[in-house]
């Protein structure tokens, strides 16, 4: 399965997420295009198929290969992957290769989708093969060049290590070649490598920025420093959608360093921004700021209600996602071998470790802005527009980004608009807009609250004969841009994914979905629907196997579907990699989990005990399919923190909870991911050797970590876990 | 304003700021040493963790009027000693960065760490790195790092 952000047609069974794949770039760029805010751009052409290589190489007359990247780095590794597959191909000798990330621009768009983004693990899906030709046809040009130099034909030539070798003792490097190969035309068509051939591709490559990053040396977008800059923070609303009925400034005005305040539009209701020379006063002066909100008339959103009445609707059919066989098959099957289980899950907060800023200058006729986004180009013309210029007059650098786990990647830019609003009260002065780490938390565009309800009927084998599976959340696609793409029939895939599509064979199979309208704001959340059906689903598994006393590798193996091929690749790795799993201590117990996302599979085995009423992860061992895997170094990576955010909602404060519509938690004191001590002491990880086209690895690490926990914990207590976040063993 | 006379990495700088204005912002925004990252404001992050006067200090927490003579040591400079200059390699060689905006808070405990305790158990390890929080988790190779660091396999 591949989400519709990857866009390539699947031909498995899974196909219902299939929607509108076909048209999706030129659709998405569209409805973009298409928005009032920026009727008065026609839309783009589409991205160039023939890509000109100078925008993404540059061979330096020293040697060095400057290599673009058409992806933010955000910690996954992407500057360091896409570079290998160009270098790779190119002959290219990596010990020069530097990477650079790309501006937001048309060349840069992905391929297939026609849009700037880092999203839905789709970087290396849709990215390969384009770094593979672009570094074939550099190759190509230089390798031309020195044929024509030497006046051979470029079959008499090979190049190898930045160093093209002609007939008898010829040899000319890239460098020396860079200007004649430059002026060579840009093959239509090259051959590329055998993956028998890669010299870079599947090696344990370090990071070009490991370095950068652990000497202070390494900017982000809250390094940005510019002349003159201004430092803007935003008061806003306790509840969404507030709005400012009065304000009285006189303390916060009166700290020095701080240059104006005054109230502005929100994505969801009003604020006031605080602008100063430096963030202490700001911060100081925003907290002296007496404001009297108007709540009136909006939700006051209330998580125990929420989970009520979702729990209510969890018990009707919904909108149906997908039906297989029967739907009345349950009634068939007698009491006593059916199994009814209610789950809930909370709002979680993304909260990478760099939070929201962006800077923006405005020069009247013209705009700067820099910043870390999932998705540029959405985001250079959402500046174009409050800014009232043309999206090319925006010069828009994108920065290295201090995480982002979608939460870069806003459906709105409300962030960005916040910050343009706020630069054009300053024409020529650079605004930097931050949010502190309260405003992260309490700021909403949250991972949905969800409550899940599921009845299996069991034969008499303990394989389950019928499955009724119905989800209840908010549905942030509906009403975003990629609602026409992606919703269809009222029914939002990422609400049933992991469920719907989770790869097991059983005869009689429906899902429902209902999406409440709840004026909390709500965003994907790292591994998006499967990190909280891959809980249901995987749990759910496991207490089947136990009911039918099979080992819970041999029953999923015995149930997954036939062509589930990657799923049961990774069980079998899982299985040799895990045999600890039969020799542990009494008070220790193993779980495992099993899930596939957009095409990448991963099979996890926990060793857990009770420490301080926690859980206590000693070992985690993780197997994974991704295809031909571009850099194991860096996946290994991705696994074991894969591992590390997917047990964010097991913490015992790893829940956003509202009261009367306002969030109750600050800051990490309330709301609390993974320290060291949570996560697992080791992390072995093992990967599937292959040749297949490669898929991505940025989310699917994700799911299947919280569900193994839980299996382990089930067995040591007996006890079932449905309601998360677990604050009691 | 009040005017402050600071060594930060072994150099002395002047800086001019309001008395409560804390470390970190003085270090990020006057002295331009943007190593050290503003993740949480309130001490639970440990992006923000510099050496004062030797001990590994949350700098979001103390204000500029408290520091006194103590001499500060950030990331910009911890490689002008062993212990750093070893755990920044092998940090390097275990590759343990993902986004790597906590790594300079790591990296300043993990000195802090091996200064005091040269051969850390992993009790010892989970303890003094227990308040740095890295959201991308790579906590494993954090540990490895440390090992490694110290001399141990």
């Amino acid at each position: 399965m591949r989400s519709f952000l990857q866009a390539v047609p699947s031909l498995n069974r899974r196909s219902f997420l299939r929607v509108g794949t076909a048209a999706a770039g030129g659709l998405l760029a569209a409805l973009f295009f298409d928005r009032p805010a920026n009727a008065q751009e026609a839309a783009p052409p589409p991205p160039p198929k023939n890509y000109p290589p100078d925008a993404f190489v540059h061979v330096r007359p020293d040697g060095q290969i400057v290599i673009t990247v058409n992806r933010v780095e955000l910690g996954q590794g992407i500057q360091t992957a896409l570079p290998m597959v160009l270098a790779d191909e190119m002959d290219a000798d990596w010990s020069r290769v530097v990477a650079e990330i790309a501006p937001a621009g048309e060349v840069y768009k992905d391929p297939i989708l026609g849009i700037q983004i880092v999203g839905g693990s789709s970087s290396i899906p849709n990215s390969f093969q384009q770094y593979r030709e672009l570094g074939a046809k550099m190759r190509a040009m230089l390798v031309a060049a020195a044929a024509d130099r030497w006046h051979v034909t470029a079959d008499q030539c090979r190049a190898e290590n930045s160093v093209v070798y002609g007939p008898g003792t010829r040899s000319a490097s890239y460098a020396e070649l860079s200007t004649e190969a430059a002026g060579k035309a840009v093959p239509e068509k090259v051959r590329l490598k055998d993956p028998s051939q890669f010299k870079i591709i599947g090696q344990r490559v370090r990071r070009l920025d490991g370095k950068a990053k652990c000497d202070g040396s390494q900017k982000f977008g809250m390094d940005v420093d510019l002349p003159g800059m201004k430092i803007a923070l935003v008061a806003r609303p306790p509840v969404f959608g507030g709005r400012v009925r009065a304000l009285d400034d006189k303390d916060s005005r009166s700290i020095a360093g701080v240059v104006d305040v005054f109230e502005i539009p929100l994505a969801h209701g009003t604020g006031v921004a605080v602008v100063a020379d430096r963030f202490w006063p700001a911060k100081q002066a925003r907290d002296r700021l007496k404001i009297d909100w108007d709540l009136s008339g909006i939700e006051h959103a209330d998580s125990a209600e929420l989970r009520g009445r979702y729990k209510k609707l969890a018990r009707t059919a919904g909108l149906v996602a997908i039906s297989r066989g029967d739907p009345a098959a349950m009634d068939r099957i007698p009491a006593e071998r059916r199994v009814i289980a209610e789950f809930d899950f909370p709002y979680l907060a993304h909260t990478p470790m760099e939070p929201l800023n962006v800077t923006v200058r405005f020069d009247g006729d013209r705009a700067e802005a820099w910043t870390t986004t999932q998705m540029p180009t959405f985001e250079q013309l959402a500046v174009a527009g409050i800014l009232g210029v043309k999206p090319d007059q925006v010069t828009f650098h994108v920065g290295f980004g201090g995480g982002a786990f979608g939460r870069r990647g806003s459906l709105d830019e409300h962030v960005i608009r916040e910050a343009a609003v706020i630069a054009k009260r300053f024409p020529r002065a650079p605004v930097k807009l931050i949010w502190t780490r309260e405003d992260d938390v309490r700021g909403g565009y949250y991972r949905p609250l969800f409550a899940h309800r599921v009845e299996i009927g069991l034969g008499k084998d303990g394989m389950p004969l019928a499955w009724k599976h119905v989800v209840v959340g908010q549905s942030f696609l509906i009403g975003s841009k990629f609602e026409p793409l992606a919703v269809k029939n009222g029914v939002d895939p990422l609400l049933v994914e992991g469920a719907a599509n989770a790869g097991y064979s059983i005869p009689n199979f429906q899902v429902w979905e209902h999406h409440p309208k709840v004026s909390v704001p709500v965003l994907w959340w790292r591994s998006v629907g499967n990190s909280h059906n891959s809980f249901v689903v995987e749990t759910l598994i496991d207490e089947l196997a136990a009911r039918a006393r099979i080992d819970p590798i041999a029953y999923r193996l015995k149930l997954l579907d036939a062509d589930a091929k990657k799923q049961r690749a990774v069980l079998a790795l899982l299985q040799e990699k895990a045999g600890w799993r039969g020799s542990l201590p009494p008070s220790h117990a193993a779980g495992i989990a099993c899930t596939e996302y957009y095409g990448t599979a991963v099979a996890c085995a926990v060793d857990v005990s009770i420490e301080n009423n926690r859980p206590r992860i000693h070992r985690a061992t993780m197997a994974i399919h991704c295809g031909i895997a571009v850099n194991p170094l860096t996946l290994e990576n991705q696994c074991q923190g894969g591992i590390g955010f997917g047990l964010t909602q097991l913490m015992a404060k790893g829940a956003i909870t509202l009261k009367g519509g306002r969030v109750e938690q600050r800051n990490f004191d309330g709301y609390t991911p993974p320290y060291m001590v949570d996560a697992p002491v080791t992390a072995d990880v093992h990967i599937v050797p292959s040749t297949d086209a490669p898929t991505g690895a940025g989310e699917a690490p994700v799911p299947a970590i919280s569900p193994a926990v839980v299996n382990a914990l089930s067995r040591l207590t007996g006890r079932r876990y449905r309601s998360l976040p677990l604050t009691t063993i | 304003m009040t005017t402050y006379q600071l060594t930060v990495n072994g150099e002395r700088k002047e800086v001019a700021v309001d008395p409560g204005t804390p470390l970190l912002w003085v270090l990020r925004e006057e002295l331009k040493l943007t190593g050290t990252k503003y993740g949480c404001g309130i001490g639970a992050c440990g992006a923000c963790t510099v050496h004062l006067g030797g001990i590994a200090t949350r700098s979001c927490l103390v204000p500029v009027s408290l520091i006194g003579d103590r001499a500060i040591v950030t990331i910009e400079g911890i490689a002008g000693d062993a212990a750093g200059r070893a755990v920044q390699e092998a940090w390097v060689d275990k590759d343990v960065v993902q986004c790597g905006y906590c790594q300079s808070g790591q990296i300043m405990s993990a000195v802090a760490l091996l200064k005091a305790v040269p051969r850390p158990t992993d009790a010892d390890i989970e303890q003094s790195m227990g308040g740095n929080l890295c959201r991308c988790a790579t906590y494993v190779r954090i540990r490895e790092a440390i090992k490694s660091a110290a001399g141990q396999p």
